[in-house]
């Protein structure tokens, strides 16, 4: 669905970032880009919806060559690929619903948007959206009085209502606690599986990104190193891509959170129950 | 007992709101939630913009006569005279400058004494008082009427100029260097104290270094503020380029106007760009 | 070094090395030879008989300015709504004008470099001359009256408050507007989305300070015909009604202060 040949970015200061990148993302499936700092993993995903222009290759969204697009064709590629962010970005003194309205914005004309006359269907999909990550409660609320799970929660329902056909995760759990990260985590998950969306995820917490994604690949100095099954994932792999470091000693996080956190194996009613409780908190 | 009423409404509010969103039906949060006191501003808005706009007289046969002049004025721009009156000229300018600097230069040493007595944590309440009585006459009072009453007092003259400028420095520093005293790190002076300090010590030791490259960033933007108040002032004869301004525009030699304006402006970036570097360089 | 040694050998701490101590003396004398040069050239050209006469002439201004003459403050009551109302109409038009001049100007905004700096410039010559000034120039082209007050006002505004809200503009927060252009906002609407929200606080804050400023600036305008109580003032002055030009002061610092206040008022429950 989503095809990258041979892209490659250089700054105009004149450090390259990305060299020659060749990825292929099938539909459905959710990709964890991992690779040390610096590595162009925020420029890699930033390269798919222009927000950085490559400077060569070209990048294929279904049928489309993304690389060549620019004004109103741009708006509408761009509208097909949802994208999350570290720092939530969301605007801190819009509500909640405004927030999660402003994934519309490429749907409707400015005046609609600048009076905030949206159309029933987009209110009531931003509800169901807000339902579905548990913030009904909080539509009114304004975005800066969130905590840092709920706001992610938001930036979620605001990069669905795009009704994308890709995901783009940033650093989704960067500025979140071990717990939220993993409900974080699981929740995009779960949305990717729901609606048959791909995605990509960077993430810097390898075990997370083992646990939830259906294929890594690894990045390094702007090259792609690795590319298999979160179990192909070995020491000497690791190695490769961030540099020497004795991988073994670090204690398995999967293993020793799961019997602290009962949630992790427990059916989807269950998790979806603690989700909901987090966000009311 | 409307506070307790009050808890259960906004959360019934909020609940008809989620439900409202659930059918979708959602309007952005008023900014005012009083809907009387929201439509009550708005209409009082509309009635002053009314009367107000109605209070204009404008008379359109002298705008039609005049808009020949304004386009003389526009023209006069891209061609402007320094020339004719180069004398002129340079003499306002001159005055204008020297104007500036001194009045500055007094204008900030007298308001150090009266920052100090208006800052309300480091001085007593009578001289409190007097001091902030000082800055809010000598802020409330335009450069230009100060300059009516000193012109009157001095004489025609850069002197009734320097004088206003002065005064007007006087209420602009010590407001913003007794702000600044209030806000100060109260630990510091205390552990300059504790030495045993005398107050005189204190005040160098503890209070100049905090509010220092403050003082002198203030300082320059002073400067040019005299500056460009220098320039209005020769209006009613206190002196400097405003004089020769005046004259120019009301001989309706535009050109020579163009010119003055240019250099003024000239010389307001001159300031700004070096200011900004005195400024980086303090800090 | 500011640690040296004495012929005994002792230690010796100093604030500064010789070189910057001597550095800094020359700077001083630079300054106060500077100031001396430019006290001579205005003191030269001064009649000091007049200097040394002010005292008289200030004991008399006073004399005559008191009591001030109340019955005057009747005449007063439509210069001074003249006067509010150059400052509001002023304030409000300059704010149009400034708003998007400050959206040109700001670098993350802008939509090309040269625009830009035509944008600086604008705010610059605005800044630059003073309302007066530019009174001044709009009496001689829409004559005299309340409009050209209130646009020079505005003319002067759009300067001061595009200058701050540029700034405000330039010191956003980046990732919100990321965020918004990758919905596939349109320009407009990510200004609308991204840029605005963060930057009404401060738009509102300004806005409300000029109002101040211009409130003051607005009650002299009349001195060169451009309206409001200015032009009482003038009057009264050239006629030597003293007593009436102390009842003009006194209006204009009660309004200056009420104006004050309010400015304070608002812009504490912005923040």
């Amino acid at each position: 669905m989503l095809t990258l040949s041979g892209v490659g970015k250089r700054y105009p200061t004149g450090d390259r970032a990305l060299t020659d990148i060749e990825l292929t993302l099938p539909k459905g499936q959710v990709m964890a880009l991992i690779g040390p700092s610096g590595a162009g993993k925020s420029t890699l995903i930033r390269c798919v919806n222009r927000l950085v222009e490559p400077t060569q290759g070209s990048i294929r969204l279904e049928e489309t060559e993304l690389t060549k697009l620019s004004g109103h064709k741009l708006r509408h590629a761009r509208r097909s690929m949802g994208m999350i962010f570290q720092e939530y970005a969301l605007v801190d003194r819009l509500t909640v619903m405004e927030n999660v309205l402003s994934g519309q914005l490429g749907y409707v004309g400015f005046w609609r948007s600048f009076l905030r006359r949206y159309p029933q269907e987009a209110v009531v999909e931003a509800f169901r959206l807000l339902e579905r990550v548990g913030l009904p409660h909080a539509i009114d609320k304004r975005a800066d009085a969130l905590s840092g799970g709920q706001r992610q929660r938001v930036g979620i329902a605001r990069a669905l209502l795009q009704s994308p056909k890709l995901l783009l995760v940033d650093e989704p759990t960067a500025s979140l606690d071990p717990k939220t990260s993993r409900q974080i985590m699981r929740l995009i998950r779960e949305l990717c599986a729901e609606r048959n969306l791909a995605a990509i995820i960077n993430i810097h917490d390898v075990a997370l990104a083992q646990q939830f994604a259906d294929r890594i690949v690894g990045l390094r100095a702007g090259k792609i190193v690795f590319d298999g099954l979160p179990s192909e994932l070995t020491s000497e792999m690791l190695t490769t891509i961030y540099g020497e470091e004795d991988w073994d000693t670090t204690p398995e996080p999967m293993d020793d959170d799961a019997t602290n956190d009962a949630s992790v194996n427990s059916p989807y009613q269950h998790t979806m129950k603690s989700v909901a409780a987090g966000g009311a908190q | 007992m409307s506070e307790q009423l009050e808890a259960p409404l906004t959360q019934m509010k909020a609940q008809a709101r989620q439900q409202a969103a659930q059918r979708g039906e959602w309007r952005r949060l008023p900014l005012i939630e009083s809907a009387r006191l929201r439509w009550g501003l708005a209409i009082g808005a509309v009635i002053y913009l009314f009367l107000a706009l109605a209070s204009v007289e404008v008379n359109w046969a002298r705008v039609s006569e005049g808009a020949g002049r304004a386009v003389n004025f526009l023209g006069a721009f891209m061609q402007p005279d320094f020339i004719s009156r180069y004398d002129d000229i340079v003499a306002g300018l001159l005055e204008s400058l020297t104007m500036t600097l001194t009045s500055t230069v007094l204008g900030v040493l007298l308001a150090i004494p009266v920052g100090l007595g208006a800052a309300r944590n480091i001085s007593p309440l009578p001289i409190y008082f007097v001091c902030r009585a000082i800055i809010a006459v000598s802020r409330t009072f335009q450069e230009i009427i100060i300059a009516i009453l000193f012109v009157v007092m001095f004489g025609f003259g850069p002197f009734a100029g320097m004088i206003t400028l002065a005064f007007a420095t006087i209420g602009f520093m010590a407001k913003l260097l007794a702000e600044d005293i209030e806000d100060l790190d109260w630990r510091q002076v205390e552990a300059v104290r504790a030495t045993g300090a005398s107050w005189w010590q204190t005040m160098n030791h503890a209070v100049q270094p905090q509010v220092m490259p403050r003082l002198i960033g203030l300082s320059m933007y002073r400067l040019d503020i005299n500056f460009r108040e220098s320039s209005v002032i020769g209006i009613v004869g206190a002196g400097g380029i405003g004089a020769t301004l005046n004259t120019s525009l009301s001989r309706y030699e535009y050109d020579t106007s163009a010119a003055i304006l240019l250099i003024i402006i000239a010389i307001v970036l001159l300031c700004e760009y070096s200011s900004s570097h005195v400024r980086r360089w303090t800090q | 070094m500011p640690v040296s040694f004495t012929s005994q050998g002792l230690p010796v701490w100093r604030r500064r090395t010789t070189r910057a101590q001597w550095l800094q003396y020359i700077a001083w004398l630079a300054g106060v030879s500077l100031f001396l040069l430019c006290w001579k050239m205005i003191s030269d050209n001064t009649m000091w008989v007049f200097v040394e006469d002010a005292g008289r002439q200030g004991a008399d201004l006073i004399s005559r300015m008191t009591p001030p003459e109340w019955g005057y403050a009747n005449v007063l009551w439509k210069p001074m709504w003249d006067t509010l109302n150059i400052a509001t109409l002023g304030t409000a038009l300059g704010i149009v004008m400034a708003f998007p001049v400050a959206f040109l100007a700001a670098r993350n905004t802008t939509p090309h470099p040269l625009i830009r700096s035509a944008a600086l410039m604008v705010i610059v010559s605005s800044r630059s001359i003073n309302s007066l000034i530019w009174a001044m120039l709009l009496v001689t082209i829409l004559g005299p009256g309340v409009l050209a007050g209130i646009i020079a006002i505005a003319l002067r505004s759009i300067g001061f408050v595009g200058k701050l809200l540029y700034e405000a503009i330039e010191e956003i927060h980046p990732t919100p507007v990321e965020a918004i252009s990758a919905t596939g906002a349109s320009r407009m609407q990510v200004m609308n989305y991204g840029v605005l929200p963060q930057i009404m606080p401060a738009f509102a804050g300004i806005s409300v300070y000029r109002w101040d400023i211009n409130i003051r600036e607005s009650t002299v305008l009349g001195l060169v015909g451009a309206g409001g109580i200015g032009l009482q003032l003038n009057a009264s002055i050239n006629s030597l009604a003293w007593d009436q030009v102390s009842v003009i002061f006194i209006m204009i610092f009660a309004t200056v202060l009420v104006s004050e206040w309010i400015s304070a008022r608002v812009r504490h429950a912005i923040i």
